[in-house]
C-alpha cells in the first residue's frame, strides 16, 4: 500500500486562501529550526492524583506559530499553561521537569511567575477586556501596573500595540469608550493588544477564535501571520483546519501524551502515527 | 367522585392562596401603620429650629437636635475609619486568599458576630474603652458602632468578590502583574460598586442603634467639642425623649424618629438604584 | 501597519532568579490576613470582656444567679431569673406570631405570587426590616400599646378570661405587648430567609410534582417544604436568636418589673431590658457585676442559638451552593 493510497488527505485541506498563497508556499521551505523559544523537557504535570500531562518533550522555534491539537481532555491547555506558570494558581497543581524560555529554565521554583509572565504572553478562549476600564486603559494596564509612567510612552506603546492587533483603525477615535462596548471579534483583538503591549517574546493562545463568527475568526488569523514575523506563536486550537492555516508546526497531542510532532505539512500529509493520521482525518475526537 | 375531589383541591389551593396573600399583608402593615403615624406625628416638627437648635432645658418648649443630628454624623465617620478597612481587607482574605477550612471557620465567626445583641457589644466597649477614660466620649460610640460594621462588610466584600469572574484575575496575572495589584486595581475595582453598596447598608444599620451607644456615646445636651467627650446621637435622642414625662419632647421625638427612617430609608433605596442591573440584585 | 512591526522586535532576556515570593505580594497577604482574624479577636474580646466584668458576681452567687428571682440592687442581692422568663416568654411569644406569618408569606412570595406583586412586597419587606429599633418602639409606646390597653387586651380578657395567662389587671405595657413587638421585628428576617431556601429549591423538584398534576399549593407543599425543612429550621431559629437579642423596641413597651407573673397582662422584664435601663445607674461594682453577668448569660444564649441556626443553613446550603473560583 503506497502513501498516496492510504492518505486520502490532500483532499480534506481546504484551498489556502488568496491572501496567503504566498505564506503557504514560504511556510514549506521553512528555515530549519534555529533557536528554540520554548522547550519542555520531561514536562509531567499533575492534579492531585490526576497524571494530566505525560513527559512531553517538544521544541517550539522562535518567530514561527507552532499548533497544538488534539481531542478535548488531552492536555493542550494544560501545556499551554504551564509554560506561563498559570497553574501556580491551583494549590493541587505539581508540574516536574523542565521548561526552557530561550534557554533558561521558567519552571524552577526560584523564578518568580510575574516575570515569566511579562516574557510570554497569553490570550484566552473567551476574550476578557476589563470592563472598568476604557479602551486605552485596557491595552496599557500591564504597562501601567508594571511601574510605567511617561504618558507619551505608554500613548506610543498603546498604538503599536493596536496597530500590531489590527485593532488601530476601528477604535482610534474613541480610545476612551468602554472596552465593552466593542464586539466579540474586536474585544478579542483587544486582548491581543493588551498582550502585546508589554512586548513579551513568546505569545500563547488558547484557542483564541473558538468563540467567534467566522468574519472576525479570518481576522484573527491574518493577525497571527503577521505577528510570528517578530514573536513566537503557541496556539492551542481544536479546529484542524485552522492549525493547517495558520501554523508553521504542529504537536498532536492524546490522553496528555505528546502523540507526533513536526512540520505541518508533515503532520496533515504524511503523519507518522497511525493516531495522528486518524484524528487529523476525522476518524476521532 | 373524581371531579368533586378535585373541586376539593382546587378549592384549597385557592384558600391557602388567599390565606398566604393576607399572611404577607399582615406582614407589611405595621410597616405602613409606623409610616403614617411617623408622618401624622413627626412632619409637622421638622422644621428649621429642629435642624438647627439645640435641646432646650426641661421644661421649655422648642429647640431641636441639631447636635444629635451631627452627632451622628460624626459617629458614623468614627465607625467607618474602623469598620471599612478591617471589614474589606478581611473580607478580600475569605476571597482572594486563605485555606477553604480556615476560611469556613471565619465565615462562621463572622455570622456568629453578626448575630451578639448589639448591647452586648455596648458593655465590651464600655469595659474597654469607658472604663479606662474615666468617662463616655465620641470615640467609644465610634469604636463600638465600627466593631459592630466589621463583620457585616467583611461578608458583603467577600461575596461580591467571589462574583467577578475569574477570567479576570487570569487575565491580569498573565500580563505578568503581581498578584496584590490585581486583586487590588482589577478586581477590586471590578467590584467596587458592590463593595461600596455594602458598606452603605452597614451604615444605615449601625445608624439606628441605640442599645450600644447608651453607655458609650452616653448623649450630649449640647455640642461635642472633643472625641473624648460624651456626644448626641439621633435614635439616643429620640430614645430618651421618648421616655421622658414631657409632650413636648415626645413631639420632638416623633420629629426625629421621622428623619433617622427617611435617612435609612434614601441610603438603601439609594443602594437599590445603584445595583439595579447588577451582581447583588434581589427580587 | 507592516511598519510598526519593525520597530517592536523583543529580544530574549535573562530572567532574575529571586527569592520565592516578591514583598508586595507577601506584605499584602499578610494584611488582608490580620483583618480576617479581626473575627477571633472580637469573639475572643466579648467573651473575656464579659467573664472578666462579672467576675465578682460570679464567685459571690454562684448558680443562684441563675435560680434567685429576687433583684434587689439596694440591698445587693442579684438574681436573674425574672429577666430569663421574661426574654424566654416574650421570644416564644414572638415566634408563636411571627413564624406562620413569616413562612406563610415566604410561600406566597415565592410560589403563588404574581411577580409585580413580588417585587412591591419584598421591598418593603426589606424596609420593614431596616427599621431600627427604637423607632419602632416609639411607635410601639405611643400607638400600639394604648391601642391594644383599650381595644385588644378587654377582648381577650373577656373571651380567654379563663386561662390564667389572660388574667389580672390591664396596664397596656405587658409582656403580651413585649412579645407582639419582638414578632414585628423578626418578620422581615425569618420572611427573607425562608424566600431564599424556598427560591434554592431546585426546579427539577417542582416539574416533578406539576407533572404528576398536582395544583400549585399541592407542588409547595410536597416538592418544596418538605425539602427545605431544615432549612426553614434555620430561619426560625435565626429569628429566634434575633428575638432573644431585641433590646430598644422591648424596652419601650414591656413595663421593665423584675417579676414573673402568671398573666401576659402582667409588666415584664428580659436581659437585655434590665442591661439597657439600669447600666448606667449601677452605682456599685456588685450591680455593675451583676449586670455584666446578665450579659454573659444573654451571650451564651444567642451564640448558642445562632451557632445552631448558621449550622442548619449551612448544611442546607451544601449541596446547592455553587460558588465559582
Amino acid at each position: 500500500m503506497t502513501t498516496e493510497q492510504r492518505n486520502p488527505l490532500p483532499a480534506l485541506l481546504p484551498q489556502p486562501k488568496t491572501l496567503r498563497e504566498g505564506h503557504a508556499s514560504a511556510s514549506q521551505s521553512l528555515p530549519a529550526p534555529g533557536v528554540s523559544a520554548i522547550s519542555a523537557r520531561d514536562l509531567s504535570v499533575y492534579f492531585g492524583s490526576a497524571h494530566v500531562l505525560k513527559r512531553v518533550c517538544l521544541d517550539a522555534p522562535a518567530q514561527a506559530v507552532t499548533a497544538i491539537i488534539g481531542p478535548s481532555g488531552c492536555g493542550k491547555s494544560t501545556f499551554l499553561r504551564a509554560i506561563n506558570r498559570l497553574h501556580d494558581l491551583v494549590p493541587a497543581a505539581r508540574i516536574e521537569g523542565q521548561i526552557l524560555l530561550f534557554g533558561a529554565d521558567i519552571c524552577h521554583k526560584s523564578v518568580e511567575p510575574a516575570l515569566v509572565r511579562r516574557r510570554v504572553g497569553m490570550v484566552f478562549q473567551k476574550s476578557n477586556p476589563f470592563p472598568t476600564m476604557s479602551i486605552a486603559d485596557n491595552v496599557t494596564v500591564g504597562l501601567r501596573l508594571n511601574g510605567m509612567r511617561s504618558r507619551a510612552a505608554l500613548a506610543e506603546r498603546m498604538e503599536q500595540a493596536l496597530v500590531m492587533a489590527a485593532l488601530w483603525d476601528e477604535v482610534k477615535d474613541r480610545l476612551n469608550a468602554a472596552a465593552t462596548s466593542l464586539s466579540g471579534g474586536q474585544q478579542q483583538r483587544l486582548c491581543i493588544a493588551r498582550a502585546l503591549a508589554v512586548q513579551p517574546e513568546v505569545l500563547l493562545m488558547d484557542e483564541p477564535a473558538s468563540a467567534l463568527d467566522p468574519l472576525a475568526t479570518g481576522k484573527i488569523e491574518d493577525l497571527i501571520f503577521e505577528l510570528k514575523k517578530n514573536y513566537t506563536i503557541i496556539i492551542v486550537t481544536h479546529n484542524m483546519q485552522q492549525a493547517a492555516r495558520v501554523s508553521d508546526y504542529t504537536a498532536f497531542f492524546y490522553l496528555g501524551e505528546l502523540v507526533e510532532y513536526g512540520a505541518t505539512a508533515k503532520i496533515f500529509t504524511q503523519p507518522a502515527k497511525k493516531q495522528t493520521e486518524d484524528y487529523v482525518t476525522g476518524r476521532f475526537g | 367522585m373524581n371531579t368533586a375531589y378535585h373541586r376539593w383541591r382546587k378549592l384549597k389551593n385557592m384558600l391557602v392562596q388567599v390565606l398566604t396573600c393576607v399572611c404577607a399583608l399582615l406582614v407589611i402593615l405595621p410597616l405602613g401603620l409606623i409610616f403614617y403615624h411617623l408622618v401624622k406625628s413627626g412632619l409637622g416638627s421638622v422644621n428649621m429650629a429642629f435642624f438647627t437648635q439645640l435641646p432646650k432645658p426641661v421644661g421649655e418648649a422648642g429647640g431641636g437636635m441639631a447636635n444629635a443630628i451631627v452627632g451622628t454624623g460624626e459617629l458614623l465617620g468614627l465607625a467607618a475609619l474602623i469598620g471599612v478597612p478591617v471589614g474589606a481587607l478581611g473580607g478580600i482574605f475569605l476571597s482572594e486568599y486563605g485555606a477553604s477550612r480556615l476560611n469556613w471557620w471565619i465565615r462562621l465567626g463572622a455570622d456568629v458576630l453578626n448575630g451578639v445583641p448589639s448591647i452586648i457589644w455596648g458593655m465590651v466597649v464600655y469595659a474597654l474603652v469607658v472604663m479606662p477614660m474615666h468617662g463616655f466620649s465620641a470615640w467609644a460610640g465610634g469604636i463600638v458602632l465600627g466593631m459592630m460594621m466589621v463583620p457585616l462588610i467583611m461578608r458583603t466584600t467577600e461575596e461580591v468578590l467571589l462574583l467577578v469572574p475569574h477570567g479576570y484575575r487570569e487575565a491580569a496575572l498573565a500580563l505578568g502583574i503581581a498578584q496584590w495589584r490585581t486583586i487590588v486595581q482589577i478586581v477590586v475595582r471590578t467590584a467596587l460598586k458592590g463593595i461600596i453598596t455594602g458598606i452603605l447598608l452597614a451604615l444605615a444599620r449601625v445608624a439606628g442603634e441605640t442599645a450600644p451607644l447608651l453607655f458609650t456615646a452616653f448623649g450630649n445636651r449640647f455640642w461635642n467639642h472633643r472625641l473624648s467627650d460624651p456626644i448626641a446621637a439621633l435614635p439616643l435622642q429620640v430614645f430618651n425623649y421618648a421616655i421622658s414625662p414631657y409632650e413636648d419632647w415626645h413631639r420632638q421625638a416623633w420629629a426625629g424618629a421621622l428623619v433617622l427612617l427617611l435617612f435609612i430609608a434614601i441610603i438603601n433605596a439609594g443602594v437599590r438604584i445603584l445595583t439595579r442591573d447588577r451582581f447583588l440584585q434581589r427580587t | 501597519m507592516n511598519n510598526a512591526l519593525a520597530t517592536v522586535k523583543p529580544a530574549p532576556r535573562a530572567i532574575a532568579s529571586l527569592v520565592r515570593r516578591p514583598f508586595g505580594d507577601e506584605a499584602f497577604e499578610w494584611l488582608t490576613f490580620l483583618a480576617a482574624l479581626a473575627v477571633f479577636v472580637l469573639i475572643l474580646l466579648i467573651g473575656y470582656e464579659l467573664a472578666q466584668g462579672s467576675l465578682l458576681t460570679l464567685r459571690k452567687f454562684g448558680w443562684r444567679f441563675l435560680t434567685s428571682s429576687d433583684w434587689d440592687p439596694v440591698n445587693e442581692q442579684f438574681g436573674a431569673l425574672p429577666f430569663m422568663f421574661g426574654t424566654l416568654v416574650s421570644s416564644v411569644i414572638a415566634l408563636v406570631i411571627a413564624v406562620p406569618l413569616s413562612i406563610a408569606t415566604a410561600v406566597f412570595l415565592t410560589e403563588l405570587a404574581p411577580r409585580w406583586l413580588q417585587q412591591t412586597l419584598s421591598l418593603f419587606i426589606e424596609l420593614l426590616a431596616a427599621v431600627p429599633s427604637v423607632i419602632l418602639g416609639l411607635w410601639g409606646i405611643f400607638v400600639m400599646v394604648p391601642w391594644l390597653a383599650d381595644h385588644v387586651f378587654p377582648k381577650l380578657k373577656q373571651s380567654l378570661g379563663f386561662l390564667p395567662i389572660f388574667q389580672g389587671p390591664i396596664y397596656g405595657v405587658s409582656m403580651l405587648a413585649g412579645g407582639i413587638i419582638i414578632a414585628i421585628m423578626i418578620l422581615p428576617i425569618i420572611t427573607s430567609v425562608s424566600r431564599e431556601i424556598l427560591r434554592s429549591v431546585p426546579g427539577l423538584q417542582r416539574e416533578a410534582a406539576y407533572a404528576l398534576g398536582a395544583t400549585r399549593w399541592e407542588v409547595t407543599r410536597i416538592a418544596v417544604l418538605s425539602y427545605a425543612k431544615k432549612g426553614i429550621c434555620g430561619a426560625v431559629i435565626l429569628g429566634l436568636g434575633r428575638a432573644l437579642g431585641e433590646t430598644m423596641a422591648v424596652t419601650m413597651v414591656i413595663g421593665n418589673r423584675p417579676e414573673i407573673a402568671k398573666s401576659l397582662f402582667a409588666p415584664g422584664y428580659t436581659l437585655a431590658s434590665v442591661v439597657a435601663n439600669e447600666f448606667t445607674e449601677a452605682t456599685t461594682d456588685t450591680y455593675l457585676s451583676a449586670l455584666f453577668e446578665i450579659g454573659l448569660v444573654l451571650l451564651g444564649v444567642t451564640v448558642v442559638v445562632n451557632a445552631l441556626a448558621q449550622l442548619l443553613l449551612k448544611a442546607m446550603e451544601g449541596p446547592l451552593a455553587t460558588r465559582q473560583h
